[in-house]
């Protein structure tokens, strides 16, 4: 057995203490008025969020709610893009927004560090994962992903209906990322509890929160452990023997980033798969045009980011301020939706609607500035392996039951039932 | 015609060398370089513009030259 002190074998019971931080009232039930009183998790915004937006951008560009302690929800492609850029007064030290904040000594560093990390902490602790996650690095990936796309469409067998994002979608970014961080292929089912519970489990009661979210963290110390024992060329090991600033990471930096390459590794994929499927299997002439033009796939993978992009990401306001006619007080929330940014029609032409051969394309799916998605090019690598092949063995389908898709609630979207009739 | 990318906008989205690899690659960290010396050869230009319009940071510039400069 491998002893470093950073990951005590037999901890203290101190995973279940309530963490230092301020929490909030949970205020659910439906939305009285988007301008006054949004919430992201609710069923009219997971049903349908760009209706909501669309409408905001035009009467009330910066909607504010009182729920989650009291938060804004910019809609203009411009104020997302302005705060996505402004590190100074705007603090990543939280990013999903909900009804706890971490106490403001959490920055720079944050609990998933880099993308809670605010500058100069950031720059650093990103500079580490870049590397692992060049276009290049993920390309070595793909032959193995490729390979698992065929072998998910082969367990479909003979049937004629087929669940596009739970026997597929779902798989592909969870297999990718178990293979990178070392951790065991048939664990996916507690990757989905864990995700979750970290994006879905904004409004249970504090005490369930968070049991739920200690057993991620129990789950990754195992996981630490294992790979203390067995080191071995993967980014757990990788993470585990990192320095920065001439010394090992702390063992929080060595858990959270974890946490996030999970987390975010996963939900997002997933999502942006489904929700490619689900245009398709709805739109015969997009289906049909990519089924005979393969080449098209890269440009209509990214109108499919910018139109169903499933990230919207959070900040914590820095200071009390007037911030473009709104007035703005410290450890507000800001919703920053990269999706309402991509469906903004003064910054693209016909916004609302999908062209997939659409060649000027600016979108911010993957994030602006400092914290541009690391896994960008991973994800994309995933997407265009999973359609690629969807398309190719798959050529003809259709949404057997609309009413039967679900889609997540909360920061992440995309489709979790998404029943699809083949042929 | 000349590209040049402001190495203190890009942040690696690599639009650019998705599009064009022949014109732009990326370091080992992933953000994005101008091949050579950033000259775009005859026949280019169309995917040249192109990345610079899908850049979301703005990076891209693309200085257009007169023949009898070059």
């Amino acid at each position: 057995m491998t002893v470093d002190e950073r990951f005590p074998r037999n901890a203290p019971e101190t995973v279940d203490e309530e963490p230092i931080g301020t929490r909030s009232e949970i205020i659910t039930g439906p939305v009285s008025d988007w301008t006054t009183d949004f919430s992201h998790l609710e069923p009219q915004w997971s049903a349908d969020p760009y209706s909501i937006q669309d409408d905001l951008r035009k009467r009330c560009p910066v909607a504010h709610t009182e729920r989650f302690g009291g938060g804004w929800l910019p809609t203009r492609y411009e104020d997302v893009a302005a705060i996505a850029y402004d590190t100074e007064r705007f603090s990543s030290r939280s990013i999903i927004m909900g009804n706890f904040r971490p106490p403001r000594d959490l920055a720079p560093i944050g609990g998933s560090p880099p993308i809670s990390s605010d500058p100069p902490f950031h720059h650093d602790a990103r500079k580490l994962l870049l590397p692992a996650f060049t276009k290049s690095a993920v390309s070595r990936q793909e032959p193995a992903t490729r390979a698992f796309c065929h072998s998910l469409i082969d367990a479909f067998g003979n049937r004629d209906v087929v669940d596009a994002a739970a026997d597929y979608a779902q798989h592909i970014p969870m297999r990718v990322i178990a293979d990178m961080l070392g951790f065991p292929q048939e664990d996916g089912p507690r990757f989905r509890e864990f995700v979750e519970n970290t994006l879905e489990g904004i409004n249970l009661e504090p005490d369930e929160r968070i049991a739920r979210m200690s057993k991620l963290f129990e789950y990754l110390l195992a996981q630490i452990h294992d790979h203390l024992d067995n080191p071995r060329d993967d980014l757990t090991t990788f993470l585990i023997n990192a320095e920065l600033y001439g010394r090992k990471l702390e063992a929080d930096h060595v858990a959270g980033t974890m946490a996030l390459l999970l987390i975010a590794g996963i939900d997002t994929t997933w999502s942006a798969i489904g929700a490619s499927l689900w245009h398709l299997a709805q739109t015969p002439r997009d289906r049909e045009r990519l089924v005979a033009d393969p080449g098209l796939l890269p440009t209509a993978m990214e109108e499919f980011l910018r139109a169903y992009a499933p990230v919207t990401m959070a900040r914590l306001v820095k200071q009390d301020m007037r911030w473009h006619g709104v007035d703005m007080r410290a450890d507000d929330w800001i919703l920053l939706s990269f999706p309402a940014a991509n469906r903004d029609p003064a910054q693209f032409d016909r916004a609302g609607e999908v062209v997939i051969d659409r060649e000027v394309n600016r979108h911010a799916a993957f994030g602006l500035g400092i914290h541009r998605c690391l896994g960008s090019h991973l994800a994309r690598m995933e997407l265009r392996v999973a359609l690629d092949v969807w398309l190719e063995r798959i050529p003809v389908f259709s949404l057997n039951d609309s009413s039967a898709v679900t889609w997540s609630a909360g920061q992440i979207r995309g489709p979790r039932a998404l029943p699809m009739r083949i042929g | 015609m000349k590209l040049h990318i402001d190495s203190g906008r890009c942040q690696g989205h690599g639009r650019c060398y998705d599009r064009a690899p022949d014109l732009f690659g990326d370091d080992e960290e992933g953000y994005g370089m101008v091949l050579g010396d950033g000259t775009v050869p005859p026949g280019r230009e169309h995917d040249a513009r192109m990345a610079v319009a899908n850049c979301p940071e703005h990076a891209i510039e693309l200085a257009e030259e007169t023949s009898h400069d070059r």
